[in-house]
């Protein structure tokens, strides 16, 4: 008899826990919470880079443990500040390893900051996923390193393709003396044959100037067909008024750093007519559904746009990418930081915010030029045109 | 295009950024001319100027005489506070304490600036729509000829102020010497306010008409005022004609430079001239061998 209540009262127990359980949008986790580390120019000059981040990433992790997290373990972000400063990320990168004992990093979000805590990453043997764009983050692979957002490696292809179809044989590139507009013009300079193109002139500006007339009147006595000026703003803006005051006719391209309505908003009148590659949030809207992106882009913007109450920009997408693809490598792996890298190399066809990620050995960011379109700027507005 | 064409190119675009140079260089000399020190938050009022034209005429359609009005008066209301609460209550000027307190007031208006209209960069329209002018195979941008008039009409204001009225002479002996102008009856401190009324005020009509070309943000006063400043330097302390001769020298040795030589190398061309002048003719152009008995 008295075997009998017990067993009745147990079943009971059983039974109120399960229901807890059960009870919607309020899971209970039985087990530890996985910890990831985040990493973020959240303040200072790069803040555009990190805030949206740090926004994306909270925003992601939320929904992560509203569905009961990876394997029942739900997910606790730990987040840092590098200021856009190579030592604090440096010192914060210790900290996630060795205080938080975190199992992976997302982060930083400029290429200087990567680049130095990659040494210390490697060492530990904890998986990192990069938000900077820097080509040299993961050429050559390194093992434990990862990036998330396209290179301009694949903008400049994209460009190039898009001449060689329109027959564009002789350009002249204008590049920004700054880390961006360096790797650019390597990029410009080295890909130009591959694609039968000859750089006729190339010239620089400073970040600050604001005249950037002798540069063109050189350019307009070369035989250069189209002009390529590969810059963050303000001076692309420049640019392309001055083109206008000088009266010059030949197209204009510019770089995905100025693929912002920022830049129509300073160029006025004189961005009209000007192509540039950009990521596919921008023009979300317009891509044509048979575009396996559309949907997770089109989520991503309604989420972002409905929990913070302001404009999606194209920089929360690397964040949110690299915690969405290491969920995935962690449901096979659990909390092994080996097997996590492992898993994170054998993703194939992810769609993400930045485009369709296919890891390998030997392609750690895993995106191909396909992540851009290009688009013209007609009447103050993107047009996608191809 | 041949060479010729190219140079006329670089001469105009030299011509629009030394007249630019000019006006901000102008600034400094009316103060300089009234107290003997350096304002180094000249630049900041450039600044001041162009941003507060973009606030007034953003989604408004304020006619732009008007905004160059209401801005000009901003900043000059803002020059006089400026004299007011940071150099007056000095009880011994000294005129490296001034130029300290410039620098000071300088990083201030930026900092102001920066959480007032952010850290992005802004633009206003052009005073006339206008297609750019052809000269040859040179073409000119309608937006350089009113920075030029603008200029001039300043520079010949202040040569008449200066040489005619009884205001700007006794500015002048301020500078030479305070105590003896206080003794003729020369209100000092009333000069030194009007001469920081006036350079802000000059300054923000730099501001005005350069922000179209220039576009604004809150950090360009630190190099514009540098610029300005190395273009006194080249004309002479305290010489009006001086600064607006040295700003146009500086001007177009940079885009000659620019254009000619290496873009790359069109910021260090200026300070070479600088660094020549101060070793060949320390005293500028226009500047007079300054003599002192010890």
């Amino acid at each position: 008899m008295r075997n009998k209540e017990n067993t009745i009262i147990a079943l009971l127990t059983c039974l109120i826990f399960l229901g807890l359980t059960c009870l919607p949008g309020i899971p209970v986790f039985a087990a530890e919470p996985y910890k990831i580390g985040c990493i973020f120019s959240v303040t200072g000059p790069a803040s555009f880079l990190g805030d949206p981040e740090k926004k994306s990433a909270i925003m992601l992790a939320e929904q992560i443990n509203q569905k009961g997290g990876i394997n029942g373990h739900p997910i606790k972000l730990v987040i840092y500040d590098t200021e856009g400063d190579p030592t604090k990320a440096v010192l914060n990168i210790n900290k996630l390893i060795f205080h938080d004992k975190v199992l992976a990093i997302i982060g930083p979000s400029r290429t200087p900051t990567t680049l130095a805590v990659i040494p210390i990453v490697q060492r530990a043997q904890i998986p990192l996923i990069s938000c900077a764009a820097g080509i040299k983050i993961t050429q050559p692979v390194k093992k434990w390193v990862f990036k998330t957002p396209q290179t301009d490696a694949m903008a400049v292809a994209k460009l190039y393709s898009y001449m060689k179809e329109k027959n564009i044989k002789k350009i002249a590139i204008l590049t920004v003396a700054n880390a961006f507009g360096e790797s650019g013009k390597e990029q410009l300079l080295k890909q130009a044959p591959g694609f039968g193109i000859e750089v006729v002139a190339k010239e620089t500006f400073g970040p600050k100037d604001t005249d950037m007339t002798p540069q063109l009147t050189k350019i307009r006595a070369t035989p250069a067909q189209a002009v390529v000026c590969w810059g963050t703003n303000p001076g692309p803006a420049v640019v392309a008024k001055n083109m206008k005051q000088l009266d010059m006719k030949i197209p204009l391209f510019q770089s995905h750093g100025v693929a912002s309505p920022k830049f129509i908003e300073l160029a006025g009148k004189a961005a009209n007519g000007i192509i540039l590659p950009t990521g596919k949030i921008l023009v979300a809207k317009d891509i044509p559904d048979s575009d396996p992106q559309k949907p997770v882009l089109l989520k991503y913007i309604k989420d972002y746009e409905s929990r913070y109450k302001s404009h999606v920009s194209g920089f929360g997408g690397y964040a949110y990418d690299g915690l969405n693809l290491l969920m995935m490598a962690m449901q096979k792996a659990g909390a092994d930081k080996a097997k996590i890298r492992d898993e994170l190399e054998k993703i194939k066809g992810y769609k993400g915010v930045s485009g369709i990620f296919n890891f390998s050995p030997s392609d750690h960011n895993g995106l191909t030029m396909d992540a851009f379109v290009l688009v013209k700027i007609v009447d103050g507005k993107w047009q996608i045109i191809k | 295009m041949d060479l010729a064409a190219q140079t006329l190119q670089f001469l105009f675009s030299g011509i629009t950024n030394g007249a630019i140079y000019g006006l901000i260089a102008l600034g400094f000399t009316i103060i300089y001319n009234a107290t003997e020190v350096i304002n180094f938050a000249q630049g900041e009022l450039v600044m001041l100027g162009g941003m507060i034209m973009i606030a007034l005429s953003r989604g408004t359609n304020l006619p732009i005489p008007v905004g160059f009005v209401l801005s000009v008066a901003a900043v000059s209301f803002i020059g006089a506070l400026f004299e007011r609460f940071t150099i007056r209550p000095l009880r011994n000027p000294t005129q490296i304490g001034i130029i300290i307190i410039t620098i000071g007031v300088s990083i201030l208006l930026k900092g102001i600036a920066m959480f007032v209209w952010g850290k992005e960069t802004l633009s206003s329209r052009p005073f006339s729509h206008m297609a750019p002018i052809h000269v040859g195979s040179a073409t000119l941008d309608p937006q350089s000829l009113w920075i030029l008039g603008i200029t001039f009409g300043i520079l010949l204001l202040l040569q008449l102020f200066y040489q005619k009225t009884i205001t700007g002479k006794a500015m002048r002996a301020c500078a030479f010497n305070k105590k003896a102008a206080g003794l003729v009856g020369i209100p000092t401190q009333k000069m030194v306010l009007l001469s920081f009324v006036l350079s802000a005020a000059l300054g923000a009509a730099a501001g005005v008409a350069i922000t179209p070309i220039t576009m604004c943000s809150y950090d360009m006063g630190t190099l514009l005022g540098l610029k300005g400043f190395c273009a006194v330097v080249l004309g002479g302390l305290g010489s009006t004609m001086g600064s607006v001769v040295g700003g146009f020298i500086l001007g177009i040795v940079e885009s000659l430079g620019a254009g000619l030589i290496s873009s790359g190398l069109r910021d260090a061309i200026a300070f070479i001239l600088l660094l020549a002048m101060l070793f060949v003719r320390p005293q500028g152009i226009f500047g007079i061998k300054e003599v002192k008995k010890i």
